[in-house]
């Protein structure tokens, strides 16, 4: 049986890999895929604790975890085709017109 | 003893025309005006002959209750009222000689703008001088007495675009408020003594106090009567209140208003008998004071001055009855010096508006013929406050001089020779206006007129009062109220008509000299002295005021509490919260960058923070 640390270890790796892009990346797809990334770390979490600990909760939010995901990928890819329609660019340096 | 007299009608019949005139008088008709404010007074007086035909007979007071006024800790007050023949006199003379002057004023003020203000002013004047008189606790009498001095404050900054005019009522105001000040310490400490502030309870408890318990709170109500009633140190606002206008003079700075101050220390007669250094400070004051002004008075050349000097004066000679125990003989002369200086303010007004507002007595003369009744109503005035027998101002002024006399021949012959200079310049005054030669302007003597009927005939009421009023015998009626407390002048039968003779000779005698200073020498020019010029700028009292107090208060209050702590201290601490918010934004807009990056950055490093410290935490 695999102990519970290897699942969290995993889930910090993919957690941090999906900050570190969230901050390095320029692309927005590139930017949006790590926070998707960070999610799904943070549901492996919730999956391994809720194995663990034989308790309902971990499956509930991680349901909710997906929900809000799916939302969020619906909307934010839908501002995504609109910028680009409107800048011609992905790049999120330049999408700064509300800097003063 | 009596039944219920609803002695709350006399106050609440001038509020009433307050009220009305107040609120609505801008809209209402002169005659419309007239009703209600002549009206109410009329009525208060009619009222309070009801009350003084079903009281006077009996010599122990008579309380009415209304209502719990302040409940609170060890204090209660009552609202209620208090009538014994004290309470009778003072308002026979309020409700009547302002009942007189209200008529008078209709004639007086009609030419005025503010009509029915001056009006609703009186009557609201009226309605806190009865209270102030029918008070049962000196708490009650506070009230009466804060609001005459604010009606007297409205009425003196009447005509209140002339600035002379409104800073004479703050003059007025502030000087009143240190005898004010001295009045409400001394009910802090009354009450510290006896628990109560009701007149009953401290009288009767004063009974038993030591005398230096008592002496601190009468020389502290003493100074809150030598703010109201103008003594020396405090006169200086009465001479400036002659700003108002002429009734006014009559009523409130001659008449009721500042003998307020003799009917308190007539009032405390149980505080004051008991404490000698306390009577003895009331009795010097007072004198000086009647000497004092009667000097100024003698060099005024403005017609109101002069009464208003003497005025002051008269109020030191009230006091100094009160000061060697002649209660009744000083509430005997407030009662005559409110019938002839009311008489006389109101002739002089009648000279004022005869001449068209002319105030000064170098441009009069020789008026007698043109205004008669005026001038045969003022001589009957002037008659009485020089104490000619039998005039009114011959018997209070008798009493007061054989008062004084008992406790000590110098008290009475500084008196006798003060009532020579009141006669002086008030014959200086008539001899002035009235006879030798005319120096009216050309202008003003083209309308010069006799006064109207509403005029003339309270000149005359007045007029009556003041020769016969001596022979009302309120000295020997107020006996019981200050049985116990006053001394009795016990003085021989010859004695008693040397001491008289002496005091009607000292006021011939001043006759005599301004009759022969002003009509018989009457074209040479005046000498100059040194003590001439010190009299006509009054001793410089005022200049030494402005410059002892006014100005030293100037400069601390604009260097050290306008500039130093209100801008200083209190708006640099406003403006310096304000500075240092901006500098510390400042200093944070710089995590501001809108670099959206640096942002997720933050967010992570202390993401990781918290997640470090709870680990931290919970490895312990």
């Amino acid at each position: 049986m695999v102990p519970l640390s290897w699942y969290l270890v995993l889930s910090a790796v993919l957690f941090t890999l999906g900050a570190a892009g969230v901050l390095i990346k320029r692309n927005i797809i590139t930017i949006f895929m790590s926070i998707e990334l960070m999610l799904n770390a943070v549901n492996l979490s919730f999956v391994a604790f809720s194995y663990h600990w034989k308790h309902i909760g971990g499956h509930l939010f991680v349901f909710f975890v997906i929900v809000v995901a799916a939302a969020e990928a619906a909307v934010g890819l839908a501002i995504i085709i609109s910028v680009f329609r409107n800048r011609q660019t992905l790049n999120a340096d330049d999408l700064e017109t509300m800097k003063l | 003893m009596t039944g219920n007299l609803h002695l709350w009608l006399l106050p609440a019949l001038p509020l009433a025309g307050f009220l009305v005139n107040g609120l609505a008088g801008r809209r209402m008709s002169k005659s419309a005006v007239n009703a209600v404010a002549l009206g109410s007074v009329t009525l208060a007086f009619l009222w309070t002959l009801r009350v003084f035909a079903a009281a006077h007979g009996s010599t122990e007071p008579h309380i009415e209750r209304y209502f719990t006024w302040i409940e609170s800790g060890g204090l209660s007050a009552d609202f209620s009222f208090y009538l014994d023949r004290l309470t009778l006199v003072m308002l026979l003379v309020v409700t009547g000689v302002g009942a007189i002057i209200h008529f008078y004023s209709v004639g007086y003020m009609a030419h005025e703008g503010g009509y029915y203000r001056f009006f609703a002013y009186l009557n609201l004047f009226m309605f806190f001088m009865l209270v102030l008189v029918l008070a049962s606790s000196y708490l009650l009498m506070f009230v009466g007495w804060e609001g005459v001095g604010l009606a007297s404050f409205l009425l003196i900054g009447f005509w209140f675009r002339k600035s002379s005019a409104s800073s004479a009522g703050n003059k007025a105001f502030i000087v009143n408020r240190i005898g004010d000040f001295g009045f409400s310490l001394g009910m802090f400490l009354m009450f510290l003594s006896f628990q109560s502030l009701d007149f009953q309870t401290v009288f009767a408890k004063a009974g038993g106090a030591p005398e230096a318990t008592l002496t601190p709170i009468a020389l502290l109500l003493f100074l809150g009567a030598a703010g109201k009633s103008a003594q020396l140190p405090l006169y200086v606002w009465l001479p400036d209140a002659m700003e108002g206008p002429t009734p006014v003079s009559a009523l409130i700075h001659a008449a009721t208003m500042v003998t307020a101050g003799v009917y308190m220390v007539a009032r405390s007669a149980p505080i004051f008998s008991r404490s000698p250094a306390a009577m003895d400070v009331v009795a010097v004051v007072g004198l000086g004071t009647a000497l004092f002004a009667a000097t100024i008075g003698l060099a005024q050349t403005d017609i109101k001055k002069v009464l208003a000097y003497s005025t002051v004066s008269q109020l030191g000679y009230m006091f100094l009855a009160l000061g060697v125990g002649g209660f009744a003989a000083g509430i005997f002369h407030l009662m005559t010096h409110a019938f002839f200086k009311a008489l006389l303010f109101l002739g002089a007004g009648s000279v004022i508006h005869a001449l068209g507002g002319e105030q000064d007595l170098r441009r009069m003369g020789a008026l007698a013929s043109r205004i008669p009744i005026t001038c045969a109503t003022f001589l009957a005035g002037a008659l009485a406050i020089a104490g000619v027998p039998p005039l009114a101002g011959f018997f209070s002024k008798d009493e007061i001089l054989i008062h004084a006399w008992q406790r000590s021949p110098v008290l009475y012959a500084v008196g006798a020779f003060t009532a020579s200079l009141t006669a002086f310049y008030v014959f200086r005054a008539v001899f002035l206006t009235f006879y030798g030669a005319s120096r009216v302007s050309e202008d003003a003597g083209r309308h010069l007129h006799e006064s109207p009927v509403v005029m003339t005939i309270p000149l005359g009421l007045l007029a009556v009062l003041s020769v016969a009023g001596g022979w009302i015998p309120v000295g020997h009626w107020l006996a019981p109220v200050f049985a116990g407390t006053a001394r009795e002048a016990v003085i021989g039968h010859g004695l008693e008509r040397g001491l008289m003779a002496v005091s009607v000779l000292a006021g011939v005698a001043g006759i005599a000299l301004a009759y022969w200073m002003y009509l018989v020498r009457a074209g040479t020019a005046p000498s100059r002295s040194r003590l001439g010029t010190l009299v006509e700028n009054k001793y410089y009292v005022d200049e030494i005021y402005s410059a002892l107090i006014v100005r030293p208060l100037v400069a601390v209050s604009t260097r050290v509490l306008w500039r130093g702590i209100d801008a200083g201290v209190i708006d640099g601490a406003v403006n310096l919260v304000g500075r240092e918010s901006l500098s510390s934004g400042e200093l944070l807009r710089r995590l501001q960058s809108g670099n959206l990056r640096s942002y997720a950055g933050w967010v992570v490093i202390g993401a990781v923070a918290v997640v470090a410290v709870m680990g931290a935490w919970m490895a312990r």
